[in-house]
């Protein structure tokens, strides 16, 4: 999940948000210019823009790889895959910008750190395995997100998401397709493979946020259908459906506690490190640093290049100005 | 005085913003492969119109999705409002008269 903790604001009981409701609960699309709750207005610019922020930092583990695929054909795969999480970074801000708030905004309040993005991406990525292990496991956790938020009550957002969702496929499909092949070369390869697994496999659990029980914010949300599915009911599925898939690589879950469950369907596993995952949260993880001074230096060095091409689109609507 | 978005520190009041110098907003409307309309896909920001051209194919073509593309500054589309829905959709609702089903026309008579 990208969009981790969202604070949500609380409804009200206004006729207005009554019937805001009901149109929701009758699977009506809210869209931009409709009437609807501050709270609500609120806490999607603050879930679409940390999801945004998320597709944006999320390509600097992976293009810390680009310059070293191992093969040219890898690079290029690799190369358009950073491109979709730009893309998706993209279609999710002007998502956001039609609640009201403009993407240099939400840019700059990612850059002085006033809104978060997912704690994944503030882990490193140490070997090319881990190109195998983030498109498999990260685009792997983040799809079992996105696919039931395409059917969530803000138009723009679902629209957003269907066509994000469109284009995961690919990314875990080629994260898998890296993973087989270490999985079955030499022996230094497989552990290599192994060692991201063990590195990354609790840090994607954390993806989809804290225990229900700790989750103060999800029963808001989903009674506004901005969120679909508790936190534990979609790392259930992930772990569900990914188990198998280690295993059919050969590889193994760093989790002893792991099991089969009969009765409920699935696996008992165990639960990640969830102090870890507030230290994240709070800007103490391995590259919190890192990654938010790589995208100030990024929005920095670019600034000649946004002035330069607005000052020279101002200067040429001008002279057609002046030709008329 | 306080601000009324005291509360929301993180979300900026519309009222209180600055003027900024952005990008302008543009519309994206895209013509599939298959002789349809141009249909919306989304919005981006670009400086002028050929950025804007450029940055559509980048963002909303990087699958064959299209064989052509027109772009227009957001600001330039006129919409109706949500408020508007009843007086200028209610009146069709009446009409059924306007589909060919409203119609029974013989089995005999063949297809039509």
């Amino acid at each position: 999940m990208y969009a981790q903790m969202v604070k949500s604001e609380a409804a009200d009981d206004s006729a207005e948000a009554l019937a805001f409701q009901a149109r929701i609960d009758a699977g009506e699309k809210i869209e931009p210019k409709d009437w609807m709750p501050a709270g609500y207005r609120k806490t999607l610019i603050r879930q679409i823009g940390q999801h945004a922020h998320s597709e944006i930092v999320g390509q600097l583990p992976e293009g810390n790889w680009i310059t070293r695929a191992p093969t040219l054909e890898r690079k290029a795969i690799l190369l358009a895959k950073v491109q979709d999480e730009a893309g998706h970074g993209l279609y999710l801000y002007c998502a956001a910008e039609t609640l009201g708030v403009s993407r240099d905004e939400l840019t700059e309040m990612l850059l002085d750190g006033r809104m978060k993005y997912s704690s994944i991406f503030n882990y490193p990525t140490l070997t090319w395995a881990d190109m195998g292990a983030v498109g498999w496991l990260v685009d792997g956790a983040a799809i079992m997100n996105q696919v039931p938020l395409q059917r969530t009550s803000f138009g723009p957002y679902s629209r957003a998401m269907i066509r994000i969702c469109k284009e995961e496929s690919f990314h875990q499909r080629q994260g898998y397709d890296i993973m087989m092949k270490m999985a079955q070369g030499t022996p230094e390869q497989k552990a290599m493979a192994q060692n991201a697994i063990n590195r990354l496999w609790y840090p994607s659990l954390m993806m989809f946020g804290p225990s229900d029980k700790d989750s103060v914010h999800s029963t808001q949300s989903m009674a506004w259908k901005i969120k679909m599915n508790t936190n534990d009911e979609l790392r259930q599925k992930f772990v569900d459906q990914t188990v198998p898939q280690a295993e059919y690589l050969g590889l193994t879950v760093p989790d002893e506690t792991l099991k089969w469950n009969e009765e409920k369907g699935g696996y008992d596993f165990a639960e990640p490190d969830w102090d870890e995952f507030f230290e994240v949260i709070q800007g103490n993880g391995p590259c919190n640093t890192e990654r938010l001074a790589a995208r100030n230096t990024a929005w920095d060095d670019g600034k000649w290049v946004r002035d330069g091409l607005l000052a020279h689109a101002e200067k040429r609507s001008m002279s057609k100005v002046a030709a008329e | 005085m306080s601000s009324p978005n005291s509360a929301y520190p993180d979300i900026p009041e519309t009222q209180t913003k600055p003027k900024r110098h952005e990008w302008p907003l543009w519309e994206v409307f895209i013509r599939g492969q298959h002789g349809m309309s141009h249909r919306h896909v989304g919005s981006l920001h670009a400086p002028e119109e050929e950025m804007a051209i450029k940055n559509a194919r980048d963002v909303y073509t990087r699958r064959n999705e299209g064989v052509s593309i027109w772009v227009v500054e957001a600001r330039h589309i006129a919409a109706s409002s949500p408020s508007e829905k009843g007086p200028l959709y209610e009146p069709s609702e009446s009409k059924v008269y306007r589909h060919p089903t409203f119609f029974d026309i013989p089995d005999e008579v063949g297809a039509m």
